[in-house]
């Protein structure tokens, strides 16, 4: 019975129809009519490498495993030189400070009495930090929304663009800026208006008519740390599928509207992630920060005042370290700078993960 | 059939239009809100590097290029031996960084993609990626520095380099994922042992944008003084042995914009200059390149 | 010449999910074999265990014996020599696309450390012109890139480049789904010509085409050969009613 047309064959029937070999005949594993080509002799004897496979995997994982070196050698560096004053000092470097008989005023880093107090730069590093984030994260979620939702086509690229190059600018050259405009323009503008205008609030004092302090460098701090912070906005914020942009819109939403709940409320996870982004580099943020802060371990309330972070104490003196102690006890700020910069890094970078879903996110 | 037309029914008409109003206000409140903020941030930043362009623009002579730095006092000068101390430098640091990086990431794409390996090492590079590079440099310090006794070219090197390995593992990592499976498949197919058909098909196909994450991380780099403060530590004088300590750009410009000179300022701003345009032209040639598509009709 | 292929109780997982089971066949020389069968049965998956790629996945494994001119490929040779001697040309055409055609058809050779220049050149002429492509590339061997060719030019490409490495069985996946219906008969009229040299195996949804070119189906359905015989007896008398189900379109 036919069931199927049989289409037509191109080849006779006797070809059609004819039964392969049985396997009872198969040929051998070199086939003996014709001598094996040239080539497959050549292939044939090129054997399987696996020794090559083998050793090129190893050499991959052990650079691979070169980042894990890397964190365990910082470390291992860092815990090794701040033995000293660990030693010397104990968990009171953190908390405590001298207490100077002469003026009755704490002194915390007295490198000629040896007496060591990590307060100052943990304070001027927060509050440096602070401010940029303040000053930094409303701007840079507006920009990243004026980019993602509201930028007509032609001119979103090039303002990307513009934003990655002053993200790769380098620190020393933002401090250099820094001393030579804004130091000027705070020293002779802002702050005198701040201190007639704010002063009452106990921030805004009148004793340093430098332009240096913390106000200058949490303004540099926010310049510097704006381009990473609206980028990955930006990122996260593009990670939100169209199909919830689409439900609000369909509810009868403005554009406001959908983009607050449609897109903001969905990536707030990982726009607090860039947050803390932005906040760790602040925390590390190094040249621009020395140039432009004072450089004096001093815990004061003004925020024109003088005062310095931990990075920024770490450039400033390390190379004329005066005593083992001295240097110990910068290496146990670095080691503190290297844990705090390593957890907020990473639980950035989770929150971030979280909502992208694990692709790997383009490197900042 | 009519409509309620009661007095609550006008009311919530009326309540409708406010609400729709306030809504429309808001919409282009919210609209005016981010452009403000957009233009706040922008204008500033482009005025900024076009300040810095200026400054490095009249600052920037020949003598800039071939002379080392003279006494205080004495006009004329350059940084020649900064524009070559980085140069051996970022030598030194990508023969360290770019293997081990490009190695790192072929790793995490071709062998342990999935794995929990791979996921470790790859947060573990975002992490670092964030560690502020002065402590890279005080780390390198303690483990090269202080076992050599002086400070030295070298040590600068290695603390690039290691600055170098996770950004550019990453990107590389990125670059091989895009390759299509198919061609991996292709290579394997063929009987090529499974090492040649990573170098020769899947690196060579994702080569372009692995350069060009080689070059994003080398521009960073480029520009980093922290790590170079105690490793290289800076040279007056003309230095190219590793063994000594060597100038670089940005340790110049940093020394230079803190000294009371003008002549010196006046330098520190051709360096700027030098080094954002080695930047600029290093970002925009990734963009260019990724861009066009880094695998040239591979999909 | 080409060889026979003798699989005996094959069965193949991806992870836990049991794609081929049981499976008993005999792949003659020199012949063409049609596999068919409807979406997700198994037959990819079958032939991929015929050189050793099945394995390339991670959360895949194999079992049984598969005997190809003899040799058992499981048990006495690596996966990269077996490749060498079983070649296979993808659903998707895959050249590599930062080489020219001239490059793509000598991979097979220079990755594997052949570098005779001459041997090269004629390999290559020799095998463009097995598989058709040679006129319509032959001035352009090493300016254009394998990427830019039409897609049925890609296939033939793909198709020079297995034979180059002369191998004694052809693999095709589904060969022409891809492609136009004018590429699709010249890759039929290709593997008319070719199986007198090699021992060919073609996946194929396309009922027709294993019937114009195979002399020997085999019908898949759920991971389980239902019934595998000469093609003409397949579509015209099967054995099982499942065949006749999927000759007839009842499902599939």
């Amino acid at each position: 019975m036919v069931i199927a047309q049989v289409p037509e064959i191109r080849f006779n029937q006797s070809q059609l129809l004819t039964e392969p070999d049985l396997p009872g005949e198969r040929p051998s594993a070199q086939p003996a009519q014709q001598e094996a080509s040239a080539i497959r002799t050549f292939l044939l004897a090129r054997g399987n490498s696996a020794w090559a496979d083998r050793g090129f995997r190893w050499l991959m994982v052990l650079c691979a495993l070169s980042i894990f070196g890397i964190v365990v050698l910082i470390a291992t560096e860092l815990v090794e030189r701040s033995k000293l004053a660990w030693g010397a000092f104990g968990l009171d470097f953190f908390y405590k400070a001298y207490i100077d008989t002469f003026t009755g005023k704490p002194m915390y880093w007295d490198p000629v009495n040896s007496h060591f107090s990590a307060l100052p730069f943990l304070y001027g590093t927060l509050v440096s930090s602070l401010l940029a984030l303040l000053l930094a994260v409303p701007l840079a979620i507006g920009v990243a929304v004026f980019l993602t939702e509201m930028c007509p086509g032609f001119l979103r690229a090039p303002l990307a663009f513009i934003t990655e190059l002053l993200a790769a600018i380098p620190s020393v050259i933002y401090g250099f800026w820094a001393v030579s405009v804004l130091v000027p323009l705070m020293k002779i503008y802002v702050n005198p208006a701040l201190i007639k205008t704010l002063g009452w609030t106990g921030l805004f004092a009148d004793d340093n008519p430098t332009g240096l302090g913390f106000l200058t460098s949490g303004i540099i701090l926010a310049i510097m740390i704006l381009p990473i912070v609206s980028s990955l906005t930006r990122e996260v914020m593009t990670a939100v599928p169209t199909s919830q942009r689409e439900a609000v819109l369909a509810l009868g939403a403005t554009r406001w509207e959908m983009i607050r709940m449609g897109v903001l409320r969905n990536a707030r996870i990982g726009i607090v992630g860039a947050i803390i982004l932005g906040l760790g580099r602040a925390l590390g943020e190094t040249m621009a920060v020395a140039m432009v802060i004072g450089n004096s371990p001093e815990i004061q309330r003004s925020l024109l005042a003088n005062g310095s972070t931990m990075s920024a104490v770490i450039a400033n003196e390390f190379a004329e370290a005066s005593s083992d102690l001295h240097l110990s006890a910068l290496m146990e700020l670095g080691l503190a700078l290297f844990i705090v910069t390593i957890i907020v890094n990473a639980f950035a970078r989770m929150l971030v993960w979280m909502v992208t879903r694990g692709t790997p996110s383009s490197v900042h | 059939m009519g409509l309620r037309t009661s007095l609550g029914e006008e009311t919530l008409r009326d309540e409708h239009q406010l609400r729709a109003k306030l809504r429309t206000l808001a919409d282009g409140a919210a609209t005016g809100l981010a452009v403000l903020a957009t233009v706040m941030v922008v204008a500033p930043l482009v005025a900024i590097f076009v300040y810095l362009v200026y400054k490095g623009a009249v600052s920037l002579n020949w003598a800039f290029f071939t002379h080392n730095p003279v006494p205080v006092g004495e006009a004329g000068g350059g940084m020649a031996n900064a524009i070559v101390g980085s140069g051996i430098l970022l030598g030194v640091g990508s023969l360290i960084g770019i293997p081990i990086g490009i190695a790192g990431g072929i790793f995490l794409a071709e062998f342990g993609r999935g794995t929990r390996l791979a996921n470790a090492i790859r947060f573990t590079a975002d992490v670092l990626n964030g560690v502020p590079s002065i402590v890279m440099g005080i780390a390198v310090y303690s483990l090269v520095v202080v076992p050599q006794g002086h400070f030295s070219a070298f040590s600068g090197g290695v603390a690039l380099g290691i600055m170098m390995i996770p950004t550019v593992c990453r990107t590389t990592e990125e670059m091989l994922l895009m390759v299509p499976h198919a061609v991996r498949e292709a290579a394997l197919a063929l009987g090529v042992p499974n090492w040649r058909s990573v170098l020769s098909i899947t690196v060579r196909t994702a080569s372009a944008g692995i350069i060009t994450g080689c070059m994003l991380a080398f521009a960073r780099v480029a520009g980093e003084t922290a790590p170079l403060i105690f490793t290289a530590f800076g040279n007056v004088g003309w230095s190219e042995k590793l063994s000594e300590p060597i100038a670089a750009l940005p340790l110049q410009i940093y020394v230079y914009a803190l000294s009371p000179y003008d002549e010196w300022h006046r330098l520190a701003w051709a360096g700027a200059l030098v080094l954002i345009v080695l930047i600029v032209l290093a970002v925009s040639l990734v963009r260019y390149v990724t861009s066009r598509g880094v695998l040239k009709g591979a999909s | 010449m080409g060889v026979s292929i003798e699989v005996t109780n094959l069965n193949a997982w991806y992870g836990t999910n049991h794609t081929l089971q049981d499976i008993d066949l005999n792949i003659p020389a020199n012949h063409a074999t049609a596999l068919i069968g409807p979406s997700g049965c198994g037959k990819s998956t079958f032939v991929r265990c015929l050189n050793r790629m099945h394995e390339t996945n991670p959360i895949a494994r194999v079992t049984g014996t598969v005997l190809i001119g003899g040799l058992d490929i499981y048990a006495d040779a690596k996966p990269v020599e077996i490749r060498r001697r079983v070649g296979m040309v993808f659903q998707r055409p895959n050249p590599f696309p930062t080489m020219s055609i001239y490059d793509n058809v000598a991979a097979g050779l220079k990755l594997n450390g052949y570098s005779n220049r001459k041997v090269l050149d004629e390999i290559v002429e020799k095998s463009l012109k097995n598989s058709a492509l040679w006129e319509e590339v032959k001035d352009e061997l090493k300016k254009k890139s394998g990427a830019s060719l039409s897609g049925g030019q890609q296939q033939r490409l793909c198709i020079a480049r297995a034979l180059a490495v002369d191998p004694e069985v052809l693999l095709m996946d589904e060969p022409a789904s891809a492609l136009d219906p004018v590429s699709t008969s010249k890759i039929e009229d290709l593997i008319f010509q070719l199986k007198s040299q090699y021992t060919i195996v073609i996946v194929t949804h396309n009922m027709q085409q294993a019937a114009r070119v195979a002399e020997k189906t085999g019908f898949f359905l759920n991971g389980r050969m239902v019934e595998f015989d000469s093609t003409h007896k397949i579509f015209t008398n099967p054995s099982d009613k499942r065949t006749e189900d999927y000759i007839t379109g009842r499902f599939g």
